[in-house]
């Protein structure tokens, strides 16, 4: 079972391996090995979980320690259980459906098979961060996550735009993890474990008060802020979108934003034990749903709408976690992977068909783009949550324990955000398949290569609500909590269908019957228009208040560096070049004219010896008499 | 001290400083001819020096040997080799200045040791003559004798053995 | 008459340095042959003032004198051979242009 385990997210390693160093010569075939890790990873998921479901608890826990502080082990293993069970699901079906998705969209990229090493390494990252033990070995992996994003988004990097995008998508979520970072280092040190198995209602209650804990909690969540793009970090979300779409599709809406709520959901027995932090929790989630939907109903780019659609769902499973239902919240990320991927998919299948992305140009594309149109438009139906489509489910899972939990204000925000986000994903659905065809675009529909995930997208986007509902006894809720009960409320049903409904109808009268109504409208209302429009400038403050001041400072540090840091070393080299110079002197004249010397003396001493023997006698007497003058010289003395 | 006494200190002194002025101008003139002459008159000197020392024979075997023998063979040597005594020739070296300082130093040491030296002289008892001088030759110097003669042997051989011309 | 011997000492002295000096810058063979003469003389009268100013045994610096002239004899004649040979050979008797052994 260990070896099973692994394997999930070796095998999408090893794919990665191959094609990061054969991929020029493999071309084409780098999608095969791409595609056959990710199903493989999906039938290994798929017998590990089996056990989950068997003993309705965790199946496997297997870790080792990596080092001991304070006598405390840090430990990286495996942890399967029911919640790693519906992730391990959901990343590796749908990312599976993606892969194969993206050989039609990606086929004529030169960079074609780096794209499948990429989208390989980032199911790696991802699987890995799922099957973590420790709150560390999913912050390692949670970065890698993070890396494989910034690879993704930026890589059609020769764009400006998208290069851009990358970074920022990096540096906001970094400013997350700062948080998430600080958050687990408190955890660890308060209570001396970093282990999800640890982390139990039981183990967390002598905690209940403490200060430092609540901190910690949201410290820990400040992480979900920067990855899963809840207010005030959702900037990046809405940029990602200059990535290729079917990275949209796996990472900005079915798997890499949602891990912020599967960390959320495995901090659970935390939020139970300190309502303050899960009140905060809640209130940025209901923040950010609202939010989310508002800049939604005003753009025009069909990306743009689906990611700020996604940040709205995103506070939805949030604040489902924030008011106390873990489930609630699981099970819409579940729903909502599969309706997104298939929106976002079918978005993708629109834009290689047209060639556009602005829905000002689209219209009437039901004729030209069936086997498109019909599974978005189930979709559609299932985001709106219109019964008995999985949609509906979990968000009223959510609604209702908002309203039971007596937090009404979060409630009725949340009525109004559904209300929204049936109108403005019914707004999509007109402008671009109703009416007639505004642009100069010759639609033509995608091969089925991409066509088919979407049509088993929808299937699971109709029956994937199911295990949550009624008719399968809340299993999916029980699976998760084996402990707390579910309740259905009649009250927040009827609404919920009703806020549905309403945002269907205006949506119809706006864009299907009276077209000119969103200009009169927006002209009427041009202060709510300009602030959706402009997404309440959030990155215009951001950018003139902080990126203003970094970019002062890293000024500053770079003219420090290059005078004070490059003038050492410039005097350093001019010292050096002194001190050869001084060595040059010394061995050019105190050493040679030491070697100069030495020849010198033998010169000039051989030259006298030599005038002992000249050959001349004369020269010899006179030595003689020299010699006899020193003799006498000696007697006498 | 009478006249006579006088008279023949007097020549002693004068025989020295001239034999020493002879001698001088031996070494120094420039043709070779006049140094053999100014030989012959340091010899002749010599000799009468001898007479003065109560040495006649010797006196009389100097002027015999030397101023006889050695000189005529002196004077042939030199004619022999006449054109190397060429006067314009010079016949002493360029820088002969240099021997003057130990020259000068050994002289000076020793004059000077001469003349501190406390000599102790006495006189002879017996006076010295041919008869004494031959009975010391037969008596005492008989070794030597010999040997001087087979060196005069040697020597006139040799003088020929070299001289010949092919 | 009595003449001190140490005044007949300085004058062989001289004689003898006169000798030596001839001996030490005549340029011509012969020269130095007759420098040495000189030399010669002078130890011989040299010997001849010490014969007679000490008692012991007179006659053997006559002697002696006698073997010295001999000798110096012998020397002159040997010497001027070689000198002559030397002459016919090499056409020079100066000591300088004399130079067959020198490196």
């Amino acid at each position: 079972m260990v070896t099973q385990a692994i394997l999930i997210p070796l095998l999408p390693l090893i794919s990665f391996t191959m094609i990061i160093f054969f991929g020029k010569k493999l071309g084409t075939k780098s999608a095969l090995i791409a595609i056959a890790a990710s199903v493989g990873s999906c039938l290994l998921s798929a017998s590990v979980v089996l056990p989950v479901i068997l003993n309705h608890g965790t199946a496997l826990h297997a870790s080792l320690t990596w080092l001991m502080i304070n006598g405390k082990p840090i430990e990286f293993g495996i942890l399967v259980d029911p919640l790693s069970s519906v992730m391990l699901f959901v990343v590796t079906f749908v990312g599976s459906l993606i892969v194969i998705y993206s050989v039609g969209y990606m086929h004529n990229d030169p960079r074609f098979s780096r794209f499948f090493a990429y989208l390989s390494l980032f199911l790696f990252s991802m699987l890995g961060l799922v099957l973590s033990s420790t709150l560390v070995q999913m912050y390692f992996f949670w970065e890698l996550v993070g890396l494989c994003s910034y690879f993704l988004i930026g890589f059609w990097f020769e764009k400006y735009e998208a290069a851009q995008a990358g970074r920022k998508a990096f540096i906001t979520n970094r400013i997350g993890d700062v948080g998430f970072f600080l958050g687990i280092a408190l955890f660890f040190y308060t209570t001396g474990t970093i282990r999800f198995i640890d982390i139990t209602p039981e183990f967390m209650h002598p905690y209940a008060n403490t200060a430092v804990l609540t901190f910690a909690t949201i410290l820990l969540f400040c992480g979900a802020i920067g990855k899963s793009a809840q207010v005030p970090l959702h900037v990046w979300l809405p940029d990602a979108m200059e990535g290729p779409t079917p990275v949209s599709a796996l990472i900005h809406a079915a798997t890499m934003v949602v891990a912020g709520v599967f960390m959320v959901a495995r901090l659970w027995p935390v939020l139970e034990t300190f309502p303050n932090a899960s009140q905060t929790i809640a209130v940025v989630g209901t923040t950010t749903a609202f939010l989310g939907a508002f800049f939604a109903i005003t753009q025009f780019d069909i990306k743009k709408v689906l990611a700020y659609s996604t940040i709205s769902q995103l506070g939805f499973m949030i604040t489902a976690l924030g008011v106390g239902g873990m489930g609630a919240g699981t099970f819409h990320l579940m729903t909502h992977a599969f309706f997104k991927a298939l929106l976002f998919l079918g978005a993708g299948s629109i834009i290689h068909g047209t060639g556009t992305q602005d829905m000002r140009e689209m219209g009437g594309l039901r004729k030209a783009m069936p086997n498109t149109f019909w599974p978005l438009c189930i979709a559609t139906i299932a985001i709106a949550g219109v019964p008995p489509l999985s949609g509906f489910w979990s968000k009223d899972e959510i609604l209702t324990s908002a309203y039971l939990g007596n937090h009404r204000v979060i409630f009725w925000i949340l009525m109004i955000t559904a209300m929204m986000t049936s109108f403005y994903m019914f707004r999509l659905l007109f402008l671009t398949f109703a009416g007639k065809t505004r642009g100069h675009i010759h639609a033509h529909e995608s091969p089925a290569v991409m066509t088919l995930p979407l049509a088993v997208l929808a299937i699971g986007s109709v029956l994937i609500g199911l295990p949550g509902s009624p008719f399968m006894g809340h299993w999916f809720q029980h699976f998760l909590e084996p402990h707390a009960a579910v309740h259905m409320d009649t009250f927040v049903m009827i609404m919920s269908v009703a806020s549905a409904t309403i945002g269907f109808i205006i949506a119809f009268i706006c864009y299907f019957v009276k077209t000119d109504l969103p200009q009169h409208l927006a002209g009427q209302f041009w202060m709510f228009y300009d602030a959706s429009r402009n997404k309440l400038w959030f990155d215009e403050i951001y950018n003139s208040t902080f990126i203003h001041a970094f970019k002062w400072i890293s000024r500053i540090s770079f003219r420090f560096d290059s005078n004070v840091i490059d003038r050492t070393v410039n005097e350093i080299g001019r010292k050096t070049v002194l001190t050869s110079r001084i060595k040059r002197w010394i061995d050019q004249y105190i050493v040679d004219g030491l070697v100069n010397f030495v020849g010198f003396s033998a010169q000039v001493s051989s030259g006298l010896l030599r005038m002992i023997q000249t050959g001349f006698v004369q020269n010899y007497l006179l030595f003689m008499v020299v010699g006899l003058l020193v003799m006498l010289l000696v007697a006498v003395k | 001290m009478t006249l006579f006494q006088f008279l023949a200190t007097t020549a002693f002194y004068a025989a020295m400083l001239g034999i020493l002025i002879a001698a001088a101008l031996c070494v120094t003139v420039r043709n070779l001819f006049h140094s053999a002459v100014f030989l012959a008159f340091t010899l002749i000197g010599i000799a009468m020096l001898y007479f003065f020392l109560q040495a006649e024979f010797i006196a009389a075997m100097q002027i015999l040997l030397y101023v006889g023998a050695i000189m005529t063979l002196i004077v042939f040597a030199v004619m022999l080799t006449s054109r190397m005594g060429n006067p314009a020739v010079p016949q002493s070296f360029k820088n002969k200045k240099i021997v003057f300082l130990p020259l000068g130093l050994v002289g000076f040491i020793l004059i000077s040791a001469i003349l501190k030296t406390p000599w102790e002289t006495s006189e002879p008892q017996t006076a010295v003559n041919a008869v004494t001088l031959g009975k010391a030759l037969m008596n005492q110097y008989v070794f030597p004798f010999e040997v001087v003669s087979l060196v005069l042997l040697v020597a006139l051989i040799g003088a020929i053995v070299i001289a010949r011309s092919e | 008459m009595h003449i001190p011997i140490d005044h007949i000492l300085v004058f062989t002295s001289i004689l003898f340095l006169i000798g030596l000096y001839g001996a030490l810058s005549r340029r011509n063979a012969v020269g130095i042959l007759i420098s040495i003469e000189i030399m010669l003389n002078a130890v011989n009268v040299n010997f001849i003032a010490f014969s007679r100013s000490f008692a012991s045994s007179p006659e053997s610096g006559q002697i002696f004198v006698m073997f010295a002239i001999v000798l110096a004899a012998a020397t002159a004649a040997v010497g001027l051979a070689i000198v002559l040979n030397i002459y016919r050979n090499q056409k020079t008797i100066y000591t300088d242009e004399i130079h067959l052994l020198k490196w």
